[in-house]
C-alpha cells in the first residue's frame, strides 16, 4: 500500500444542473491534516459526501487507499470513518449501546468490542456517560459521540465535517489536540469555517470557492509568507531610495507619517535596516512584522475570484 | 451484519411504547372477537351436528377471526414499517450506515429481517387463541398451520411493501399512508374484476385477499406462495434500488 491514502482524481458533482463541485484534483497523505475552508455553499459538505460513498460523483474519481469509492465501495469504506454535518446518533440509544452497534457495523469482532469502546470513549472524553441516552446529552457531547463513532475502527483516513460545531472553548481544545493526535499516522479532513482551527491543527490548507480549489498549499508557505513584510514607522526619515538600498529588501513603499511599508527579500531580516538607523539617527520608534493570516488570504482569495467572477 | 441491523431495528420498536401499544390493542380486540366467535359456535353446535360434513370449530371460530385480523394489520402494519427509513433519513443517521462497510442489500434486508422478526412475534401471539382451543377440543392442527403460514406471509408481504415506502420519503407519515393506500388498493383490487368478465381472472390474480383466503381455508396452493415471495422480492429490490438511486441525485 502506498502512503497516498486519498486520492481525489477530476471530481464534479451536479444537482440536476446546478453544479456543487467541479473537476477537485487532491491526493492526502498518511500523516496529514488537510484543513478544507471555503465560504456556505462552496461545496466542502459535498466534497465530503462523496468521499465518503454517501454521494455518487457525476464525474471523476475517488479512490482512499487504493480502493475505488464505486468499484470496491466494502474495501474503501473499511478503511474510513466519517463524521457528517449532523453527528449521525440515534437519541434512543445509550452511548455505549450506540457505540457498540457502530463497532458491530464496522465488524469489530465481539472479544475487541469492548477495548475499541474504551479507547474511543476516553479518546473523546466519554467515561462519564457511557450510560446516557444519546438525546439527553448536550450538543457537545453529542458532536464528541459523533466523532467517536468516526473513529472507533481506528480507520487510516478520517473525515471530520464541522467537527467543532457547537462545543465549548474548553472542548474545543480538546477536540484540536484530538484531532492532532489522529493525524500523526492518520489522514483527516477536516472542514470548518474556524480559520485559527486551521492554522492550529492543520498541515496543508485547501480553500474552495463555488466548487472550484483555488488554494492549494502546506501551511508552513503560508507561515514563511508571513515574514516577508513589515511596516516600520521612522521620526526623521530617509528618502525612498535610501531605504531600498539597504541589503535584504526587495521594494518599499510610503505610507506617509514617516512610515513606510518594507518588502524584504526571502531569507532575510530587518538586520541591516536597525542597524542602520540606529547609524543614521533616522529615529526608529516602531517596526512591525506583518502578519498575511489564514483569515487575511482566504478573504483576499474568496473577495478576488468573487469580483473576477462577476 | 443484516443480523446486527435487525437486532438494532427490533430494539429501536420495542424501545419506542409504539411495539407494545399496538401488540396489546390488537390482542385485545382479537380477543373479543375470538370470545364472541367462540359464542356463536355454542349457539350453531346443535344445528351442526344434525348436518352431513359438517364445518369444524375451526371454521367457524378461527378462520372468521384471522380474516378480521388480516383486515386490521392492513391498518396496523404501516404503523410498524413508517419509521425503518423515513425515521433513519429524517435523523440523518442514514448516512452512518451508507459509509459502513455494508452494502445497500446488507441495509435493506437488516431492516426487513427486523420487521419480520416483529411479524413473527405478532402472529404467533394470535396463534395462542386458537391453540387455546385444545383445552376443550380438537381444532384441525393442519388446517392451522395452513392459518399460521398464512398470516405470515401475509404480514410479510405486508412489511416488503411498507419499507419500500419509508425509502420514499422522510416523513413517517406519508410512508403511513401510503402504505395503507397501497395495502387497500391490493386487497380491493378484484372488485372491479366482479363486473369485468376477462380482466377478472388478472385482477384476482393481483389481490392479496384472494391468496390469504385460500390459505385460511387450509388450501396449501404453491402459486399462492410465489405470490407472496414475488411480491416481497419485487417490493426489496425496489427499495434498494431507491436507496442506491438516491446517491445519484
Amino acid at each position: 500500500m502506498s502512503d497516498t491514502l486519498i486520492e481525489v482524481e477530476n471530481l464534479s458533482r451536479y444537482y440536476q444542473n446546478h453544479c456543487a463541485i467541479s473537476h477537485l484534483s487532491f491526493t492526502l497523505k498518511a500523516g496529514e491534516v488537510l484543513g478544507y475552508l471555503g465560504p456556505n455553499g462552496a461545496g466542502k459538505s459535498t466534497t465530503m459526501q462523496v468521499i465518503s460513498g454517501n454521494l455518487a460523483p457525476s464525474e471523476g474519481e475517488v479512490r482512499i487507499a487504493g480502493h475505488d469509492i464505486l468499484d470496491a465501495p466494502r474495501a474503501a469504506k473499511s478503511q474510513l470513518g466519517y463524521l457528517p454535518e449532523h453527528p449521525p446518533v440515534y437519541r434512543d440509544a445509550s452511548v455505549d449501546e450506540y457505540l457498540s452497534y457502530c463497532g458491530c457495523l464496522h465488524r469489530i469482532t465481539r472479544s475487541q468490542l469492548p477495548a475499541a469502546i474504551a479507547r474511543v470513549k476516553s479518546q473523546c472524553g466519554l467515561e462519564q456517560v457511557g450510560k446516557r441516552l444519546i438525546g439527553n446529552l448536550s450538543k457537545g457531547y453529542q458532536q464528541r459521540v459523533g466523532i467517536a463513532q468516526a473513529i472507533i475502527h481506528d480507520p487510516p483516513v478520517v473525515i471530520l465535517d464541522e467537527p467543532t460545531v457547537g462545543l465549548d472553548p474548553i472542548q474545543i481544545r480538546e477536540i484540536r489536540q484530538l484531532i492532532r493526535d489522529l493525524g500523526r499516522e492518520r489522514s483527516v479532513i477536516l472542514s470548518t469555517h474556524i480559520l485559527s482551527e486551521v492554522q492550529a491543527t492543520c498541515d496543508r490548507v485547501q480553500i474552495i470557492r463555488a466548487g472550484e480549489l483555488i488554494y492549494n498549499a502546506p501551511i508552513e508557505s503560508l507561515q514563511n509568507s508571513q515574514d516577508n513584510t513589515a511596516v516600520v514607522a521612522l521620526r526623521s526619515p530617509p528618502g525612498l531610495d535610501e531605504l531600498l538600498a539597504l541589503s535584504g529588501i526587495d521594494h518599499a513603499e510610503a505610507l506617509g507619517d514617516g512610515k513606510f511599508r518594507l518588502y524584504f527579500l526571502p531569507e532575510s531580516n530587518p538586520d541591516a535596516l536597525v542597524q542602520t538607523a540606529v547609524d543614521q539617527q533616522w529615529g526608529l520608534f516602531e517596526l512591525i512584522p506583518e502578519q498575511q493570516s489564514l483569515e487575511d488570504l482566504f478573504i483576499e482569495l474568496v473577495r478576488d475570484d468573487g469580483a473576477q467572477s462577476e | 451484519m443484516i443480523w446486527t441491523i435487525a437486532r438494532r431495528e427490533i430494539g429501536a420498536l420495542f424501545l419506542s411504547p409504539l411495539a407494545w401499544i399496538i401488540l396489546a390493542v390488537v390482542q385485545a380486540i382479537l380477543g373479543y372477537m375470538f370470545l364472541t366467535n367462540l359464542d356463536n359456535f355454542f349457539i350453531l353446535q346443535p344445528q351442526l351436528i344434525q348436518l352431513d360434513n359438517t364445518p369444524g370449530v375451526t371454521d367457524i371460530v378461527i378462520t372468521p377471526l384471522m380474516q378480521v385480523a388480516a383486515i386490521i394489520m392492513l391498518m396496523v402494519m404501516p404503523l410498524i414499517t413508517m419509521r425503518t427509513i423515513a425515521e433513519e433519513k429524517r435523523n440523518r443517521t442514514m448516512s452512518l450506515l451508507i459509509s459502513s462497510p455494508i452494502s445497500m442489500t446488507e441495509i435493506v434486508l437488516g431492516k426487513y429481517l427486523g420487521l419480520l422478526l416483529f411479524v413473527f412475534i405478532l402472529v404467533s401471539l394470535l396463534m395462542l387463541m386458537p391453540l387455546s382451543l385444545y383445552l376443550g377440543t380438537s381444532p384441525d392442527i393442519g388446517k392451522l398451520f395452513s392459518i399460521y403460514l398464512g398470516m405470515l406471509l401475509l404480514l410479510a408481504s405486508f412489511a416488503a411493501i411498507g419499507l419500500y415506502l419509508s425509502s420514499l420519503t422522510e416523513n413517517q407519515t406519508i410512508a403511513a399512508v401510503g402504505t395503507f393506500g397501497a395495502l387497500l388498493m391490493l386487497w380491493i383490487i378484484d372488485w372491479a374484476g366482479a363486473s369485468l368478465d376477462n380482466g377478472q381472472s388478472i385482477l384476482s390474480y393481483l389481490s392479496i385477499l384472494q391468496h390469504h383466503q385460500s390459505m385460511l381455508e387450509g388450501v396449501f396452493d404453491s402459486s399462492d406462495i410465489a405470490y407472496y415471495l414475488i411480491l416481497i422480492t419485487g417490493f426489496l429490490v425496489l427499495t434498494i434500488r431507491q436507496l442506491d438511486r438516491e446517491r445519484l441525485l
